[in-house]
């Protein structure tokens, strides 16, 4: 009880900081949109059809996407084999990717035209069509498996290997091992999954709206967009806005309830090898690879489909690409340092402070129009704003992946203060030294992971770019939008594909880093 | 890195001033495909700097909703690559001042006599496709509308969120007038997928997934002078194409007023005209025929200009999109 009382009071100055500068940039910049349009405006019919289909859309893809992440992060978790560790990196490729690539990757497999279909015709099936409902829960599944797979992957390592061993030793069958190792793990990590994609697919504008199939796919952030851009009923878009941030409040303090602290207590980090008895067996071989198998196939294939068309072009790529490229290069880095210096103190103090997790989970409920337009008419009194466009585009894409680098830190960090808050504080390690010696070797992995999570995300993200250049200033997103909206399809292939090899080096060396730090 | 970008913005801030100090700063807000180095506008750049003694800069963005944002303390002295679906809001703010320009004798479809938004270019709405691949492309629109739904598929911008989209809104009403909706009904089956702009929508097409797409009946001219490909044409249909200039105007708040002036005399001049062909493949507004490149003078053209004109667009387009929205939830 003491030493709660003196948690209480010593809440680092950092994370009240982060907190407050998170809150400034989601909800101040709402409140600058709501006071110049001088107030909020009632919402329209076609704006309640937007809201529903917003939420069960995300609901549908937050849910698949979670339950076929669970055989594939337990399929990836007990066999081990070649290219397993490349394999893993690369099934997180899809959720990197700008938004209008994998779009045209998943067209290009799923399409009209695609491969499925290719393969389809001669046994007499019927085309399928991605174009629909469907097509967007397949887009956002595809975005979102990895996520889940890899935030479900890290809570089945965290269980420690002695725990595996007991079970071995005590003679469980699988049923067991579900029930007093795999589902109170499931517990505690799955409720945060569902919510991190629930969230995404809460603000997503392109997908939904280029695989939607038309008007009947209309989602918040696209209503947010029409009152912007149609209506100029700026009071409209705050409300909507306002909406969208309430029902991330509220799936928020849901997934808080519904999720379980795992209580493993701290093993001795030996490498959790796999225990023949308990993952042998034919039948869960075969199921292993299979579920193996068709992830890879699922994940890679567009993004196959994406280099086969711009590889060519890579050659013939002008010249203006380059500055944007290491425009877009410089920002990733900075951005990835401004993430981890905002999500990291906030995530050590969210385990035990409901306001910490919540400020930094602001940033997804964000529509990233409002933000950017409120950011816009707060600096515009002071400051030209297109001086400031690589800030703001550094900042926002920093604070977007924040929610992100939080929640996977939050698991990790909730197992390490159990397991390590007694000792620590018995030995009076505290402050910097026990960041420096204990938290961040310990987190070295989702540390790694975020930050290349964060970089990858900056490098891909279109964003703030469009309301804030000056048309000089470019990022390769926006580079290869040009080259698009100027008829010149190959090249921006080839930009899609430059786009695609960078962010991935940049997410594999960073998540790589993370993994040769840790001391385990 | 913190220290790099504010060493970098501290050296342009010292770069904008050096050149403030020299010459007046023109500043002119325009679209983003318009000032990268496949639009048009480092060539006019370089060519009113040659005539001005002054600095152009060019603002690229969403034109009109940055303008509206900032009120008469917007820094622009000049927005280029307005369109018609805009000017209503744009000349309710009274934020726009007189182009003073003759337009009697542009070279478009459309009389044009608006004494504020001056066109600098213009193209007609169509639908592209790729002959080698559509053996049976639509005669007219009423031969879409009356096509099964399996003959093709195409894609369309969403109204919402494009200019394209938008304007297909009004060629429809502009046709169909009450029956619009009915008209819709008959082409939601074919319409294989609503994007968000037009570049999303002419990427599906090139990649071939789609059939058809709705651009503009300039279009296929790139493809036939970049590409030397002349397999995209455009249908051309008797009912009449949907007219869609881009505008320019001068602001009234702007602190170089002549220079402003100079500017819109500039975009009429040869020169600029000139260049509007290949640089933003569509038809410069003030260009004799004959002076165009040999691919725009051949391009097949419809007989037919529609065109509703920017109060009836105004009051027909909340309506027009909700009949769009109905039509495409049954």
């Amino acid at each position: 009880m003491a030493t709660r009382l003196l948690q209480i009071r010593r809440t680092p100055l950092w994370a009240v900081l982060a907190g407050a500068a998170l809150a400034a940039l989601v909800l101040g910049t709402l409140a600058a949109v709501t006071f110049r349009a001088g107030g909020l405006t009632g919402l329209r019919e076609t704006d309640l059809a937007a809201i529903r289909f917003t939420l069960w859309q995300a609901a549908a893809s937050a849910l698949i996407s979670c339950a076929l992440a669970i055989p594939v992060a337990r399929a990836l978790h007990r066999r081990r084999f070649a290219g397993r560790g490349l394999l893993i990196s690369l099934l997180g490729a899809p959720f990197i990717l700008p938004v209008i690539v994998a779009v045209f990757g998943l067209i290009a497999v799923f399409g009209r035209r695609g491969l499925v279909n290719a393969a389809l015709a001669p046994f007499g099936i019927d085309p399928i069509s991605i174009y629909g409902a469907q097509g967007v829960i397949i887009a956002h599944v595809f975005f979102n498996l990895p996520l889940a797979t890899r935030m479900i992957l890290h809570g089945w390592k965290a269980i420690p290997a002695e725990r595996f061993r007991l079970a071995a030793t005590l003679g469980f069958g699988p049923a067991e091992v579900t029930r007093h190792l795999e589902r109170p793990m499931l517990r505690s990590v799955l409720p945060g999954a569902f919510l991190a994609i629930f969230l995404v697919c809460l603000t997503s504008f392109a997908v939904a709206l280029t695989l939607g199939g038309g008007p009947r796919a209309t989602t918040v952030e696209l209503a947010i967009y029409q009152a912007f851009r149609f209506d100029f009923d700026m009071g409209r878009a705050a409300s909507l806005a306002l909406v969208q941030v309430a029902i991330s409040v509220v799936a928020l303090l849901i997934a808080a309830r519904a999720t379980l602290p795992s209580s493993f207590g701290a093993g001795h980090d030996r490498r959790a090898t796999p225990i023949r008895q308990l993952s042998g067996g034919a039948d869960r071989v075969a199921f292993d690879t299979l579920a193996i198998l068709l992830a890879a196939v699922f994940l890679l294939l567009p993004i196959g489909a994406v280099f086969a068309r711009g590889l060519p072009a890579l050659a013939e790529l002008p010249a203006m690409i380059w500055p944007a490229t290491l425009t877009s290069l410089v920002i990733a880095l900075a951005s990835t340092f401004v993430t981890l210096a905002i999500a990291l103190p906030l995530a050590l103090v969210a385990t035990r402070r409901r306001w910490a997790e919540i400020a930094a989970m602001l940033p997804m409920t964000a529509s990233s129009l409002v933000m950017g337009t409120g950011a816009f008419l707060i600096a515009r009194p002071f400051v030209n704003p297109t001086d400031l466009a690589l800030p703001m585009v550094l900042l926002t894409n920093a604070a977007l992946s924040v929610p992100f680098a939080t929640r996977i830190l939050m698991p990790e960090i909730r197992t390490l203060q159990a397991d390590y808050d007694r000792l620590a504080a018995s030995l009076g390690l505290h402050g910097f030294a026990r960041l420096r010696l204990l938290t961040i070797p310990r987190l070295a992995r989702p540390l790694g992971f975020s930050a290349g999570l964060a970089a990858a995300f900056s490098m891909g993200d279109l964003g703030v770019i469009t309301l804030f250049s000056d048309g000089q200033t470019r990022t390769l997103p926006l580079a290869l939008f040009q080259l698009m909206g100027s008829y010149r399809m190959d090249q921006a292939a080839g930009a899609a594909s430059l786009l695609l090899i960078l962010t991935f080096a940049l997410f594999w060396a960073l998540d790589r880093a993370g993994h040769y730090a840790d001391p385990r | 890195m913190k220290t790099h970008l504010m060493l970098a913005g501290a050296l342009s801030l010292i770069a904008t001033m050096a050149a403030a100090e020299d010459k007046p700063v023109l500043t002119v807000y325009a679209p983003d495909y318009f000032t990268s180095e496949w639009g048009p506008g480092p060539a006019i750049e370089k060519g009113f700097e040659a005539t001005c003694d002054c600095d152009l800069k060019f603002v690229a963005g969403d034109v009109l909703p940055r303008i509206l944002l900032e009120g008469d303390k917007t820094s622009a002295d000049i927005a280029i690559g307005l369109n018609t679906d805009v000017t209503a809001k744009a000349r309710a703010t009274g934020l726009f001042a007189p182009h003073n320009e003759d337009t009697s004798d542009l070279t478009m479809p459309v009389k044009w006599d608006d004494p504020i938004f001056l066109p600098f270019d213009w193209s007609e709405l169509a639908f592209v496709y790729d002959k080698t691949k559509l053996k049976n492309p639509p005669a007219s629109f009423q031969d879409l509308l009356d096509a099964p739904d399996d003959a093709y598929k195409i894609v369309i911008e969403d109204p919402r969120s494009s200019v394209a989209g938008l304007s297909l809104l009004l060629w429809v009403k502009d046709i169909y007038g009450d029956k619009a909706e009915e008209a819709w009904t008959k082409i939601a089956p074919k319409v294989l997928t609503v994007t968000p702009g037009w570049s999303e929508a002419y990427g599906m097409f090139t990649d071939g997934e789609a059939d058809m797409v709705l651009s503009y009946v300039t279009s296929p001219a790139y493809h036939i002078m970049a590409e030397e490909d002349d397999s995209k044409v455009a249908a051309i249909f008797p009912e009449g194409h949907y007219f869609t200039p881009e505008l320019v105007a001068q602001l009234k708040t702007s602190k170089h007023p002549e220079l402003a002036q100079k500017f819109l005399d500039y975009v009429l001049s040869p020169d600029f005209q000139g260049m509007i062909a290949t640089a933003n493949w569509s038809f410069p507004a003030k260009l004799p025929h004959d002076q165009l490149p040999e691919v725009f003078r051949n391009l097949p053209m419809p007989d037919k200009t529609l065109y509703l004109g920017e109060a009836e667009a105004e009051k027909l387009r909340g309506p027009a999109l909700e009949e769009w929205q109905r039509a495409f939830s049954k």
